[in-house]
């Protein structure tokens, strides 16, 4: 392969650099240049979602109202959901996408870098307008991210939250066409589907659940803006609309949601946990279709977030047994994980940590899914903080564990440095640890009964709110030591051979570290 | 010496082993509804700790085994068959098994019928209170009703200026009287948006949905007070609006229902008094602390883009027919409410009159104060 390279010496004049300054990064059409945008743009939607979460754990350090009013605590918590979903964790897998896609199936670049640029640069946007109503009468959202109808209906500055979400999904789904487009048709030769890396499969079938429900969301939030200013009456009781239908709409986006913002972090588990045990994947086609099992049934589970709303009893049948049902493909995915790691060789280095820890964590925030799936005990867990509980320990120590697992795994592919190996031991386990002591009290105060988006608690839920916010500071401080660690292995570190980690299989570990500012100008071969 | 050591060791092992921190489960309840609930709740528990023990203890055990200095050379193999289609079977089974008890206890859940004997109270959750009316109960020629508001007064919330009492955020002025060991359905709906009663002790969370009537039946078997909330996030104030249920003999129910008739009678009476504007005044202001404050604040000036001002609007200072109208019927599409039902005549013309002449309105406005007359005239011509 590499005296096919050599071949093509000559053309080295059409292999420029990165432009110099400011417009390198608003005209760039390179998949590193925005895969690197979308990863600092979710970091610092990390950042802020994470000062919202203070704020709110803060208010909730004790009972009374102490650091602000409901309306602001309202605002907290629904800007926190609406910044941690669309402006980090999603922006993020889709800046991990953009970086190793390409590398990984061998090809130039996205399929189409010019929409590439356009859905990076709309996010800015959304959240400029989603956030300018910080300044203005009325204020930011403070419906929840649900943003239910009708209280959403009647809010303040309700427009500008439905044009930012109309911006944020068109982004979305572009970048969701470019994954599919790319990964079906700039496959290296010989590249057969099976034979894709699972990150990969793990985006492929993430960008067809966004291009299906991204649509449904955006339907919702057009209704939510008729019913609100051009008095339609879908969700308006009065008008002989229906709040519930809201709720269905709503969920049937919101479910496959929440599976976006998991699968690539299953794709990303596997290679990790394969390269630090030395050992290839124990089950590598079981993988995929246990993750397009899982895509398929989260189109029939949306109602299970709605068990209270008083839909019939064949209904709430129906959606229990569904939900249950995911628990098969999910325990697939684990024991294959736990099957990988046995008889392996292992070390644990960052990247293996925050992987185990996604494997552990991920799966007790799937028990208390399991739990939750069950109707009749869902009357008592509901809308309580057993739910919140379940959704970070799926969120936080999942999705965002897997994210920085992935940070620490190929960042000396990206900038040719070795991060500092003890301080991103110490990262992860302030991280461990923080996040633990926050989430896990929050399943002892929900099963209590405490409702949750409560600005305010009675006094039998003191102690372990007071817990859960010691958790949370901790949790939230040790990210600027992430911050520290990515920065300083941006400019400075041991520099890193093309192949990483002994153990590391795959295209993007063929190409040098930094990889170039263009890769695969001729398609490898693969085997 | 020794015993200060002691007294050291004690007492932080005291604040460790004080009852809130054991409060870490789902209550049992007192219907057997709610015990099947608990039951049911931890069934699936030490399922999934089961689980978790094993494929933990998998996962650490080879963690650990097959570390790289114990274990240099890693074995190659991928796929066995067998154990895929075992891991995916003997869950399966698992899965069948939690299902068909849960199927069972959702299906008495949802045993909705009326039953002899039994009493239905419409449960009606507003921004930020929840009322009841008794359907079966008549008072005068209306079926009795009520709301119930929170107690906790804004000094111990809102400035902390004062210590908390035992049921902080859980108390209300009127708590909803059952009888015990008499099937009740409690019919819920709303009357702005949505909310959700959530009684904890009979393992009932309904939504109340404004166009919608969701029923929970319960049958309390324990005598007692029960604290619950609203549990579907209805606004600012969303955690004070919290559910008290008072569980009593039938003997006892029947006294209460009796006192609701006399009093019901003392307020007619209380209507047909004439009435000074200092009278009206000092009920007025409690009353709009209770029921106003929240929105339109203390000092009358509202919140800017969410609720207006009360102090210097023209309304409230010289158009005394179109504040009662607006407190009668509520404004249409915004949160002003209807408080035709949830103040009587004495209680309404009370409030008005004060808002009328506090915060300078007096002096800047036409002053005339409203008397719990012009309240029962203006039922008698609108309603």
């Amino acid at each position: 392969m590499s005296a096919v390279v050599e071949n093509h010496d000559h053309h080295d004049d059409h292999h420029h650099g990165p432009k110099k300054g400011i417009m390198r990064w608003l005209k760039t059409t390179n998949h590193k240049d925005i895969g690197t945008l979308y990863l600092w743009f979710a970091f610092a939607a990390f950042l802020l979602g994470g000062a919202f979460a203070m704020g709110i754990r803060a208010e909730l350090f004790e009972p009374g109202l102490q650091l602000m009013d409901p309306i602001r605590y309202n605002q907290l918590v629904t800007m926190h959901g609406l910044i941690m979903i669309f402006g980090g964790v999603m922006p993020a897998f889709v800046g991990l996408a953009n970086w190793l896609i390409p590398l990984q199936i061998g090809a130039p670049d996205m399929a189409m870098p010019r929409m590439n640029n356009l859905s990076f640069w709309l996010l800015p946007v959304a959240f400029a307008i989603l956030l300018s109503t910080a300044f203005m009468e009325g204020g930011l959202p403070g419906f929840g991210w649900t943003f239910y109808a009708p209280l959403s209906t009647n809010y303040p500055n309700v427009a500008y939250f439905v044009f930012a979400i109309h911006i944020m999904g068109a982004s979305s789904i572009m970048g969701s066409i470019n994954v599919i487009v790319t990964i079906m048709n700039m496959r290296a030769p010989g590249m057969t589907l099976m034979k894709m890396p699972l990150f990969v499969w793990s985006w492929l079938i993430t960008a067809y659940l966004l291009i299906a429900v991204m649509p449904v969301l955006a339907g919702a939030v057009t209704m939510l803006l008729m019913d609100a200013y051009f008095g339609t009456s879908f969700f308006d009781a009065a008008g002989g609309g229906d709040p519930v239908l809201f709720q269905h709409v709503f969920w049937f986006f919101g479910h496959p949601e929440v599976y976006i913002m998991i699968l690539p972090a299953f794709g990303i588990t596997s290679h990790i946990i394969s390269t630090f045990s030395r050992k290839p994947l124990f089950g590598h086609s079981s993988m995929v279709y246990a993750m397009v099992s899982i895509a398929v049934l989260s189109f029939v589970v949306w109602a299970h977030h709605m068990f209270t709303v008083g839909m019939p009893l064949v209904a709430e049948l129906f959606f229990m047994w569904a939900t249950m049902l995911i628990a098969i493909p999910t325990g697939v995915k684990v024991f294959n994980w736990c099957a990988t790691i046995f008889k392996g060789s292992i070390t644990y280095e960052t990247p293996m940590l925050f992987a185990i820890a996604f494997v552990v964590l991920f799966t007790i925030g799937g028990f208390s899914g399991l739990m939750l799936a069950i109707t009749p005990a869902d009357f008592q867990y509901h809308d309580t903080y057993f739910v919140v509980a379940h959704f970070h320990y799926v969120l936080v120590p999942g999705s965002v564990f897997s994210i920085m697992a992935a940070v620490y795994y190929w960042l000396p592919k990206w900038t040719g440095n070795m991060y500092d190996e003890k301080m991103g031991k110490l990262h992860f386990w302030l991280s461990f640890i923080g996040v633990n002591i926050t989430f896990f009290p929050q399943h002892f105060v929900g099963l209590a009964g405490m409702p949750r988006r409560y600005a305010d608690y009675a006094l039998q839920f003191a102690e372990w709110n007071a817990v859960s916010s010691v958790g949370a500071f901790l949790f939230g401080l040790s990210q600027l030591l992430f911050l520290y660690i990515v920065v300083k292995t941006v400019f400075a570190g041991k520099k890193a051979t093309p192949q990483v980690w002994d153990g590391a299989d795959g295209l993007e570990w063929t190409v040098d570290s930094p990889a170039p500012y263009h890769t695969f100008d001729v398609p490898p071969k693969v085997k | 010496m020794k015993n200060k050591l002691w007294a050291l060791i004690l007492y932080p092992l005291s604040f460790f082993m004080s009852a809130d921190w054991l409060d870490i489960n789902m209550p049992v309840g007192v219907t057997d509804i709610s015990r099947e609930v608990f039951g049911l709740h931890m069934t699936i528990f030490f399922v999934v700790v089961a689980i978790g023990v094993v494929v933990f203890g998998v996962l650490f055990w080879s963690m650990w085994k097959y570390r790289r200095s114990n274990n240099k050379k890693p074995a190659t193999f991928t796929e066995n068959h067998t154990v895929e289609i075992l891991w995916t079977i003997v869950p399966t089974l698992i899965l069948i098994a939690m299902a068909v008890p849960a199927s069972i206890t959702l299906k008495k859940i949802y045993d909705h019928e009326a039953e002899e004997g039994g009493i239905d109270i419409q449960v009606v959750g507003w921004q930020w209170k929840w009322q009841y009316k008794y359907l079966d109960e008549q008072v005068g020629n209306k079926p009795l009703s009520f709301f119930s508001n929170l107690t906790t007064p804004p000094d111990q919330y809102e400035f902390n200026r004062v210590e908390k009492n035992e049921n902080y955020l859980l108390e209300v002025d009127e708590p909803v009287v059952i009888p015990v060991d008499t099937p009740v359905r409690f019919l819920i709906t709303s009357n702005d948006v949505i909310h959700s009663w959530y009684m904890s002790d009979f393992a009932v969370k309904q939504d109340a949905i404004p166009g919608f009537i969701n029923v929970a039946k319960t049958k309390v078997n324990v005598p007692g007070i029960y604290r619950g909330n609203c549990t579907e996030l209805c606004g600012e104030r969303h955690a004070y609006m919290p559910i008290v249920v008072k569980a009593v003999t039938q003997e006892e129910y029947q006294e209460w229902l009796q006192s609701k008739r006399d009093l019901a009678e003392q307020i007619a009476y209380l209507t047909e008094k004439e009435w000074t504007s200092d009278e009206l005044l000092a009920t007025g202001e409690e009353i709009y602390e209770t029921r106003c404050a929240a929105c339109h604040q203390t000092n009358g000036a509202g919140i800017a883009g969410f609720y207006p001002a009360l102090a210097g609007s023209d309304v409230v200072m010289n158009d005394k027919a179109k504040q009662i109208e607006i407190l009668m019927e509520g404004i249409r599409g915004s949160q002003m409410q209807s408080f035709a039902e949830q103040l009587n005549e004495v209680e309404m013309a009370s409030v008005i009159t004060f808002t009328r002449l506090a915060w300078g309105n007096e002096k800047s406005g036409d002053g005339e104060i409203v008397i719990p007359k012009d309240i029962v005239d203006y039922k008698e011509t609108n309603l």
